[in-house]
């Protein structure tokens, strides 16, 4: 019987189309399937199905503009942050990779507090999450690879439901990466998953005591909320800045364009669900 | 070349599996000076060999006795070895006794072995750190203080007396037959201790291509620091799993518990002052050091725990 199990476990969460997303791995993948950040070729195949049913089944995300994404070299992709679980990384990663135009498996930058989580840490690694470390940024950009970034940080993720689709503070990190390294920069509006974890509060002297960003009061459940994801055009920016105001204006731009695209889903879509 | 002709060369730590390995590939080119603190070192003719304490007055006598041409120093008291005053002693002003009385008789070529351990395991280390990344072992615990010292001394003295030409590498996991670092001697064991929950990634050296990273930077003066790992990496539990060790999972959280474990055990195979190191990545960036002495691994990871299977 607990074969019987397993075998359902592992076909569940195995995707059978895994095998023609090999030879998009980055060129650095060792000899036992791991890339210097952690992302393992075994890792991404025992995910993929979930991530599969989570896309297609559960949130039926709709994904438009994935033209957008080039086929090869360095990428920034940012989008807007939400739903108290990075789940969003994980779906726009999922379109990424599956993308029929211009595939590609993209690294995540998650918050600095997810290695210290036991497993949690190892399983968003193998998945190609990174800390979100400017020097890892660097690397990753100089192998010419694509990268999700969330400007909002933990503002985004862990804001509390009356705040949806409010956009939060953004860092600078992402302009001057972008800039350095001649990166373009493709602004993502993602919306639906700031229904799907309903969030109250934030109980902050409790997380302080725990050692994470945020301990929200939420309702219990994952709600199967349907997800519009919009994939901008990519944006160059010379790097020829004078002061920290004219990245700050950059960045603005960034944001509205993203603060656009939310727009844009929040009129197209008929029912959260 | 005939024997007096030879250079000569000092290499500490000669009763370590990875100096006897070095003092075999360059014997045949080289007169050896074998020194060790533990024992005087039996590696026949022609090799010299010497017992001595590097903070002792007769430690000079042997730069008296010989015209050293060149110092390989990987010599070192380990933690399982002793306790933290005498390592500081032995390996941080004995390394300083050392560098001065080479600058004092003119010797014109060194390489120190630091350790890929001095960046430190944090959760929030980038990958691949190169050679400008602030070291922060001593951060997180007293029991590294040697080893950062040990390194930012040798850096010292390598900018402020290039006339000695001090090349420091920092090697991640040394491995294979012989070595008997902590990660080493986990490996050989039968049964290996893994925080729960956690499998860092790690990069391994196989013993014989850190004998031919030794030689090479040694035999190519080109001062400067290198970090010293192959571009292959594995988590740390499949490592364990490869080696044919038995795991024996260990609580994770809260850190005091796991530390009380460590403490508990006395396990020198996991060690209270590493245990960051079997949580959190410490991955090193050898780029530089394979492009400067045009040096590249031969042996694999696969080589590496076939020999640990093997063995079991």
């Amino acid at each position: 019987m607990p074969n019987k199990k397993n075998n359902f476990l592992q076909n569940f969460l195995e995707s059978d189309d895994f095998e023609k997303y090999i030879e998009l791995f980055p060129n650095n993948i060792g000899s036992s399937g791991y890339d210097p950040w952690g992302l393992n070729i075994s890792g991404i195949k025992s995910t993929l199905g979930l991530a599969k049913y989570l896309y297609t089944k559960y949130f039926r995300v709709e994904v438009t503009g994935l033209e957008n994404i080039p086929k090869k070299g360095r990428v920034l992709v940012i989008p807007n942050h939400s739903g108290q679980l990075p789940i969003d990384g994980m779906l726009l990663g999922y379109a990424m990779l599956t993308n029929p135009i211009a595939p590609r498996v993209p690294k995540a930058m998650v918050e600095r507090f997810f290695p210290t989580i036991p497993f949690v840490g190892n399983w968003l690694s193998s998945l190609g999450s990174i800390i979100g470390d400017p020097y890892n940024c660097a690397k990753l950009l100089e192998n010419d690879e694509a990268i999700i970034v969330f400007p909002e940080g933990v503002r985004g993720s862990g804001k509390l439901y009356k705040d949806r689709y409010q956009l939060q503070r953004f860092g600078n990190g992402f302009m001057h990466l972008a800039m350095k390294h001649e990166t373009p920069i493709i602004p993502v509006g993602i919306v639906g998953l700031e229904e799907s974890i309903i969030s109250f509060a934030n109980i902050k002297p409790l997380a302080k005591f725990l050692g994470i960003p945020y301990a929200p009061i939420a309702i219990p459940a994952i709600f199967p909320t349907k997800v519009y994801i919009h994939i901008g055009k990519p944006l160059h920016f010379e790097n020829d800045i004078e002061s920290e105001y004219e990245v700050k204006a950059r960045v603005n731009i960034i944001k509205n364009e993203i603060k656009n695209f939310i727009d844009l889903g929040l009129s197209k879509r008929t029912s959260i669900f | 070349m005939i024997a007096s002709e030879k250079k000569k060369i000092m290499v500490t730590g000669a009763a370590g599996a990875l100096a006897k390995k070095v003092i075999d590939k360059l014997k045949k080119d080289y007169k050896i000076i074998a020194v060790d603190f533990r024992k005087k070192v039996d590696l026949g003719i022609p090799v010299e060999s010497y017992k001595v304490d590097f903070n002792k007055r007769i430690f000079e006598d042997i730069f008296r006795e010989h015209k050293i041409d060149g110092v390989i120093h990987l010599g070192r008291i380990t933690a399982s070895e002793s306790n933290r005053f005498t390592r500081y002693n032995a390996n941080v002003v004995g390394t300083q006794k050392m560098f001065d009385l080479c600058k004092k008789y003119e010797v014109p070529r060194i390489i120190v072995m630091s350790t890929y351990f001095v960046y430190g395991a944090s959760p929030y280390n980038p990958s691949l750190l190169d050679e400008k990344t602030p070291i922060k072992a001593a951060d997180l615990t007293m029991d590294m203080v040697d080893s950062v010292e040990l390194d930012n001394l040798a850096n010292i003295y390598l900018y402020k007396h290039p006339e000695l030409n001090i090349t420091i590498l920092r090697p991640c996991n040394i491995a294979g037959p012989g070595v008997r670092n902590t990660f080493s001697k986990l490996l050989a064991s039968k049964t290996a201790p893994v925080l729960w929950g956690f499998s860092p990634l790690m990069q391994f050296i196989h013993i014989d291509d850190m004998r031919d990273a030794i030689c090479q930077s040694f035999k190519k003066n080109v001062p400067g620091l290198y970090n010293v790992a192959p571009s292959d990496y594995i988590g740390f539990q499949d490592a364990v799993k490869k080696s044919d060790c038995k795991l024996i999972q260990i609580p994770s959280v809260p850190t005091s518990l796991t530390e009380s474990v460590s403490k508990f055990l006395k396990w020198d195979i996991f060690p209270p002052f590493l245990l960051n190191y079997y949580r959190y990545p410490v991955i090193i960036d050898g780029n530089l050091f394979n492009k400067t002495f045009d040096f590249k691994p031969k042996k694999s990871l696969e080589d590496i725990f076939n020999y640990y299977k093997g063995i079991k």
